[in-house]
């Protein structure tokens, strides 16, 4: 990649008099990308934290056979919110949390190119995550659609479901609020002589991930807002008997939905392409492959929506056509693992925890790709469909992909956010008790799948007992594993070995001139790169 | 790639987000409550809108004071450039998803549901047409949709016409004639809400005599909700309009220094081309 040239007294004499107001003001009207990135990774801990005890109450439920923890209704309003929290409240603000601190970083700007407008993009989410969660207590309770809100279902549901439309509305202006500043960031305040083909590829997949973000979050605001016309305004969007259809729902909710997708693992691959080649004291093999392959899932993406419904009657040109276009996006995947791979081939590797989780993303990652390529044969997704084998391929993806990317990120930037280096034991612990509980957890479910347990329900027919008892034995042991990750942060925000400015021997790109923890304002006259 | 020399300018911490925030969630329990009936929606529904418009006045004010404080440079100036692009972009997708809704009613829903397979087991005397008078399960009143060469055409030149006094107005700032620029954004302004007029006159017209609503199937749904939708940004294209001939009254903009006016330019080039697309989709063909 790029070399850097950049004079550490230079950029950043400034902090010394970073004026803000102090207390709990400092974090409500803060326009500093790192508060606000800051606050964007607290969150999407509260919320990961929330999902994950939906998740452990359904798996409780679910330990034997029978009725014992929860009612049904409820099951399935736990079933809703788990895949709403996590999708919307865990892992998209966690990613946005990354670029927030790390974009401007990496590209030598002093902040956000919007930097109120960064503020509010943050905010609107609480205001989103108490109506998600509010909806509980609504009467008839939370949204029980599940997370896609298929019609006609989510037409018939009560206040709740009102609740959750206008939390989509809100989460989806705060995301394109985001990505919008994210795009202006990128293309327009690069230090000198950082060319778009020398940008560090975190950067390059945030790029084509805010892309997607605009494109389609509108969409979805689109699906919802039919939604809730048919619902109280009398329309017929998703109603055959005036002439809709609700198959249409599941149109426009996919057009959104599989892009959707990639915008929660793009940022996870850049993420990785930063770690690994640190790690293995390499440069990345083929960068100009990896954007190029980025931008050619990007674009896929949107043509390959209607793999979710290949069992709602579909002409059988159109069932080849999605499963064609579906497995081509194998191929820039593909190279992606081939590229990370040839990074660390001959290379003089160390495994700190977040080498482990990133090398353990490209394992188990792997193995979600492979199965999304047996979800997508036609013949095979239609025995498939709706099964717990559903259930493990996109939790191989979402869990094992873009939260193992979260957490190696968490601990390679670290350093640089607190200036502390964080407990290598006890990451190594939190490391091999996600890797091993994670696959005790879901690769029982691939079993569960092929032997045809459906998805979201609370009961089940004895067969399946001991596979289910397995995996809730593991989701405990995931859950509380990531208390772990909670003791090292909290240890390294207190205090801990101070880190330099360079954490990594081997770390390229320019968050590494800065010292560590990073002051409150960098870069205000911009580097220069060569 | 623009060479940073000048300072890019970095806003001091603002009260004006954590408004907005609080005025969205009023207005959403505020709807909430609305919909499902219960007494206190619509005084929480206006509290909330009353806080985002104070929020709008007050943000939209200081960008303003900023601007012509001479705070943004260049720099600043094409990241504005970037982003409303990129905000109209996102508008695009969100008119997108609802004329894909009405393309795959007509192309695909509907055929389906006179097909032979339907006509067996469901409705046996329904047949697809295009505007669809009477819904497969005769839910719905038959209505008498409404033509394109009345109000509809009226409207086309009208906001057609609106793009050219607006650009007229434009030439009239970079060439710094004060006159020209008023009139014309006077005239589109006037434009704009004769086409609101009319659009309301054709709403009414719609519901008293043709019997066409909201509620009338598929086709009252995909009608309403694209024309409703594009209304909608007129209304605010018109209020930005507004905010702008405020401002050119009050000697804002200069020659080389207006991006506020393009934006809106932009913005209102954009609903004239949807309104095209709306003429030829839903009330042509």
């Amino acid at each position: 990649m790029s070399s850097i040239a950049h004079d550490p007294a230079h950029g950043h004499g400034h902090d010394d008099h970073a004026h803000h107001p102090t207390g709990i003001m400092r974090w409500i009207a803060t326009t500093n990308h790192k508060d606000i990135g800051t606050l964007y990774l607290w969150f999407s801990f509260i919320m990961f934290l929330s999902g994950g005890v939906m998740a452990l109450t359904i798996r409780a439920e679910l330990f034997q056979p029978g009725l014992q923890i929860v009612q049904p209704e409820f099951f399935n309003q736990l079933t809703t919110m788990h895949g709403l929290v996590m999708v919307f409240g865990a892992i998209m603000p966690a990613f946005v949390g990354f670029a927030n601190w790390q974009i401007p970083l990496m590209i030598g700007a002093p902040d956000m190119a919007f930097a109120r407008m960064n503020n509010w993009s943050f905010w609107l989410l609480p205001v989103a995550a108490i109506l998600l969660i509010g909806s509980f207590f609504a009467p008839g309770g939370a949204s029980a659609a599940g997370w896609t809100l298929y019609a006609p279902l989510s037409v018939q549901m009560g206040m709740g479901m009102d609740m959750l439309i206008f939390a989509v509305h809100i989460m989806g202006a705060s995301s394109i609020m985001g990505a919008i500043n994210i795009v202006t960031t990128i293309l327009n305040m690069r230090a000198p002589g950082m060319t778009l083909m020398k940008m560090p590829l975190f950067c390059w997949t945030w790029l084509i991930t805010a892309y997607l973000l605009i494109a389609v979050m509108p969409v979805l605001a689109g699906a919802v807002t039919m939604l809730l016309t048919d619902r109280h305004f009398g329309t017929s969007f998703f109603n055959a008997a005036g002439g809709g259809d609700p198959v249409l729902y599941q149109h426009v909710f996919w057009f959104f939905g599989h892009p959707e997708v990639y915008i929660m693992i793009l940022p996870a691959f850049g993420i990785i392409s930063q770690i690994i080649p640190t790690f293995a004291r390499k440069p990345l093999f083929g960068y100009a492959s990896m954007v190029y392959a980025t931008a050619s899932i990007a674009i896929l993406s949107f043509i390959v929506w209607a793999h979710h419904m290949f069992t709602t009657g579909m002409p059988a040109a159109g069932q080849l056509f999605f499963m064609y276009a579906t497995m081509l996006i194998a191929v820039p995947t593909g190279v992606k693992v081939f590229n990370w791979i040839a990074t660390m081939w001959k290379g003089s590797l160390t495994f700190e925890t977040p080498m482990l989780f990133a090398v353990g993303f490209i394992f188990v990652f792997t193995i979600g790709g492979f199965t999304g390529l047996i979800c997508a044969i036609t013949p095979i997704d239609v025995q498939i469909q709706d099964t717990y084998y559903v259930v493990a391929h996109f939790h191989y993806v979402l869990v094992a992909g873009s939260l193992f990317a979260l957490f190696a990120g968490a601990y390679y930037w670290i350093p640089k956010w607190t200036g502390h280096m964080y407990d290598e034991g006890l990451g190594k612990l939190h490391f091999w008790c996600s890797m091993v509980f994670f696959n005790v957890t879901f690769f029982p479910m691939h079993f569960l799948g092929l032997a045809g347990m459906p998805r979201r329900i609370p009961d089940y027919a004895v067969q399946f007992t001991d596979f289910n008892a397995i995996a809730s034995v593991g989701a405990f042991g995931f859950g509380f594993s990531q208390l772990i990750f909670l003791v090292i942060v909290l240890k390294c925000i207190k205090g801990g070995k101070k880190a330099a400015a360079r954490v990594w021997d081997s770390a390229d790109g320019l968050e590494w001139t800065v010292p560590s923890p990073a002051p409150y304002h960098t870069f205000e006259t911009a580097p220069v790169v060569k | 790639m623009t060479h940073q020399i000048e300072k890019y300018f970095v806003p001091e911490p603002s009260r004006y987000p954590i408004f907005g925030s609080v005025a969205l969630l009023l207005m959403a329990f505020g709807a909430v409550f609305w919909m499902n009936k219960v007494s206190a929606g619509p005084m929480i529904l206006a509290l909330g809108f009353a806080t985002l418009v104070y929020m709008l006045f007050g943000w939209f004010g200081q960008v303003i004071r900023e601007s012509e404080g001479g705070d943004y440079g260049k720099n600043v100036d094409v990241s504005f450039r970037w982003s409303m692009g990129w905000f109209i972009f996102s508008e695009v997708m969100f008119f997108a998803g609802f004329f894909g809704a009405l393309f795959y009613v007509r192309v695909i829903a509907l055929p389906d549901l006179s097909s032979l397979d339907h006509q067996q087991f469901l409705w046996g005397d329904f047949s697809a047409q295009w505007p669809i008078k009477v819904s497969p399960g005769s839910i719905v009143d038959p209505f008498t949709p409404i033509g394109a060469w009345g109000i509809p055409a009226i409207n086309t030149l009208l906001l057609l016409t609106s793009g050219a006094t607006l650009t007229w107005a434009h030439w009239g700032l970079i060439n710094n004639n004060r006159g020209q620029l008023k009139l014309g954004l006077f005239l589109t302004i006037a434009l704009g809400l004769t086409f609101l007029g009319l659009q309301i006159l054709e709403y009414a017209h719609a519901y008293s005599e043709l019997n066409l609503r909201l509620s009338s199937g598929i086709f009252g749904s995909t009608f309403f909700m694209l024309t409703g939708f594009h209304g909608l940004h007129v209304t605010i294209g018109a209020t930005m309009l507004i905010v702008i001939l405020l401002r050119v009254m009050k000697g804002h903009f200069k020659p080389d220094h207006h991006f506020a006016f393009e934006a809106v330019a932009w913005y209102w080039h954009f609903v004239d081309v949807v309104w095209l697309f709306l003429f030829v989709v839903v009330y042509w063909l």
